[in-house]
């Protein structure tokens, strides 16, 4: 039996769980407690689970996420949120020069297994410094794990993999996903865990790919429909749900399937995740493919203010429509 | 609050001090000649071409590293940033495996993969080793943090060097080990220079760099680190602070280095006096002034000091010995060690690409 949950709710169950089921499971971050998370993806787990276990931290992302992983060396398995991604400038150092290199440079003495996880989104009229979207950024550390679920249930199910994963793993939600709901399988009926690295087929289709992760899988999955019944386009729609490890063999399996690809990313154009995954495709089935791929990126500026046109810069169903009728 | 002004304390008789054997105090000695010959058999070695990048040597800091992890138990861990040598050898780790990582060989203590910078001993509570300017005061809270989350005994000793100060890492770290009763020690060894800039010209205090612990509410204390004796005395407090209270402290302490920031620092000497230098091993070398204290209390002789100074010269030459014969890494050690999951194969580890080589 499933239940219709929303992904803020999808979430908080999976921390939920992972806190019972572990007892060196600590939630960390700004709000995360007494406030009950500036996104309330942690609303009533202070509560419930009290002061050791879900931690307020001052403004001061290098030093709580140095912390962690400090902890985490020692065997606890710190939860940091961020309440935006974006402010990983901040603490980069410590997420990417300990997290990242600490099991290399010892050559394997020790192990980082922490996630850190927040929204890493455009589309809220928050400006450019809220704005980042760096998935394809930490994903280019080696040593780093990251995933970006675009719907509840893979919310729920990735995360608890990742607070499972003895890596470090960074974990990017959308506070526009936050309130979307979605079938969610009931606890009552085992232990949902969704493994890091497995694409998901949200929707087979026969004439193109589009591959997308976080919000654009939305995106796509609504210009898909409109493709169909405006213009008798058959897309197909590949979430990757986590960028590494990667599901390479899904992407290849598409290509070769539809032999067209559109790649849906709202980072910028510049080395994303869609440019990785174009040269993947390149390198691995280039006599596949029957156009050359493209891509629908956010446009490559800073994120803009303006409400009456943010959503323009971001991919949405009408840029990918517009990219997906010019490559016919 | 303690006075920022030197004291003049018989630390010899306190009771800490009072504990150790002659035995334990041979002991102790031997562990600062065994650093010095580590070190300056790791600098001829650098000069040869055979140890590649940084070579930041701790050459007349040996008190520091000795003195206080010397008064660590079982439950108490360590950490410091990448002048890292001694604290390395006061932990336990063996010679060879630490010459071999400079040498960048696969019998290094961290398989060639981390160099100078970067040893580490776990198993000793020894956590780096960090290359990133007060990068570690983090990860020192957290092993602290994480002791007192696991419910386990013990402190954190958290090294940094002066330079470190002026970092925010380091003010966040602070402001969290006192916000939240973290049992750490953040122990600044102040050798005066942050790279080739003296601390006058990096850094805004009043009496002194530890004076900044009192903006957190922190307790902190100036300490003679040539001095094995008041090293020991004043950081056995802090540390019980820490074990006992779930308190955190910020130690100075005031010691030199007698080369460069690192051996590639070509301006060591321009931007420091040789007469400045030449004083500090004439009046302070940490070796020394303890050297002529043991020979007073009748625990050392002339001719022991020299005995043990010569074995740690041969120890050091077998490390290099060890080191020189042992095999470099391959290509394929290049991608081991980067990923838990991989390394140990787990089933996770099968699931998805995590390598982009193509």
């Amino acid at each position: 039996m499933s239940r219709t949950l929303t992904y803020r709710e999808a979430l908080r169950e999976g921390l939920d769980e992972e806190l019972a089921r572990d007892p060196n499971v600590v939630i960390m971050g700004e709000e995360v407690a007494q406030y009950n998370g500036a996104y309330k993806v942690t609303e009533g787990l202070w509560k419930k689970w009290g002061d050791k276990r879900i931690v307020d931290t001052p403004i001061s992302e290098a030093g709580f996420i140095g912390m962690g992983i400090g902890a985490s060396m020692l065997g606890v398995r710190p939860v940091m949120e961020l309440m935006f991604w974006s402010f990983h400038s901040v603490a980069f150092d410590q997420l990417v020069s300990n997290a990242a290199c600490v099991r290399y440079m010892s050559g394997g003495l020790c192990h980082c297994p922490i996630v850190v996880r927040g929204p890493a989104n455009g589309g809220t009229n928050v400006g450019a410094t809220h704005s980042h979207i760096p998935e394809g950024l930490f994903a280019a550390f080696p040593g780093l794990k990251v995933c970006a679920p675009a719907t509840p249930a893979d919310a729920k199910g990735l995360i608890k993999a990742a607070i499972r994963d003895n890596d470090p793993v960074y974990f990017m939600e959308n506070t526009l996903l936050y309130g979307n709901s979605g079938e969610v399988p009931d606890p009552a009926d085992g232990d949902f865990v969704i493994p890091l690295g497995v694409a998901d087929l949200k929707r087979e289709g026969s004439d193109i790919s589009l591959i997308a992760h976080g919000r654009s899988v939305i995106h796509c999955l609504a210009a898909a429909e409109t493709l169909q019944n405006e213009h008798g386009i058959n897309a197909e729609v590949l979430d990757l749900r986590s960028i590494r490890p990667l599901d390479v063999d899904a992407i290849l399996k598409t290509v070769q399937k539809t032999n067209r690809v559109l790649l849906v990313d709202e980072s910028k154009p510049f080395g994303g995740v869609a440019a990785m995954i174009s040269t993947i495709i390149m390198e691995n089935a280039f006599d596949y493919l029957d156009a050359p791929v493209q891509r629908v990126c956010s446009i490559d500026a800073p994120a803009i203010y303006s409400p009456h046109i943010e959503n323009e810069q971001l991919p949405n169903p009408r840029r990918i429509i517009k990219k997906v009728l010019a490559m016919a | 609050m303690t006075s920022a002004n030197p004291s003049p304390l018989d630390f010899a008789s306190s009771p800490i001090n009072q504990s150790l054997t002659p035995e334990r105090k041979i002991e102790l000695f031997t562990q600062m000649v065994r650093i010095r010959r580590f070190e300056q058999a790791g600098l001829k070695y650098y000069q040869a071409g055979k140890i590649g990048g940084f070579l930041h040597l701790y050459i007349g800091q040996e008190a520091v590293a000795v003195g206080t992890i010397s008064l660590g138990g079982p439950d108490d861990h360590f950490i410091t940033a990448y002048r890292d040598h001694g604290h390395a050898l006061a932990v336990g780790m063996g010679m060879n495996e630490c010459m071999a990582e400079m040498f960048g060989k696969q019998t290094g203590c961290s398989k060639g993969k981390g160099g100078s910078m970067h040893f580490f001993a776990p198993d000793k509570n020894f956590w780096g080793g960090h290359g990133i300017v007060a990068g570690q005061t983090p990860l020192g809270l957290g092993l602290a943090y994480g002791l007192k989350y696991l419910g386990r005994e013990g402190c954190c000793l958290c090294y940094l060097g002066d330079g470190a100060v002026n970092q925010g890492a380091f003010h966040e770290s602070l402001n969290l080990a006192a916000l939240f009763d973290i049992p750490v020690v953040f122990v600044i060894e102040n050798n005066g220079y942050s790279m080739g800039t003296s601390q006058e010209r990096s850094s805004a205090f009043g009496g002194c760099l530890a004076q900044r612990g009192e903006a957190y509410g922190m307790e902190w204390d100036v300490i003679d680190g040539s001095d094995i004796y008041e090293v020991r005395a004043k950081t056995h407090i802090a540390m019980e602070r820490a074990r006992k209270e779930h308190k955190p402290s910020l130690l100075e302490i005031d010691t030199y280095r007698y080369y460069g920031h690192s051996i590639a620092d070509a301006n060591h000497k321009k931007y420091r006096t040789p007469e400045e230098i030449e004083h500090y091993k004439q009046n302070h070398d940490p070796i020394n002034v303890f050297r002529r204290k043991l020979i007073e209390e009748g625990v050392l002789t002339e001719e022991a000091a020299t005995a043990i100074s010569k074995a740690a010269q041969e120890e050091a030459a077998a490390a290099v010995k060890f080191a020189d014969e042992s095999p470099a890494p391959t290509i394929a050690d290049i991608s081991t060690d980067v990923y838990w999951e991989t390394d140990n194969q787990t089933e996770a580890s099968k699931i998805g690409r995590h390598f982009f080589d193509s």
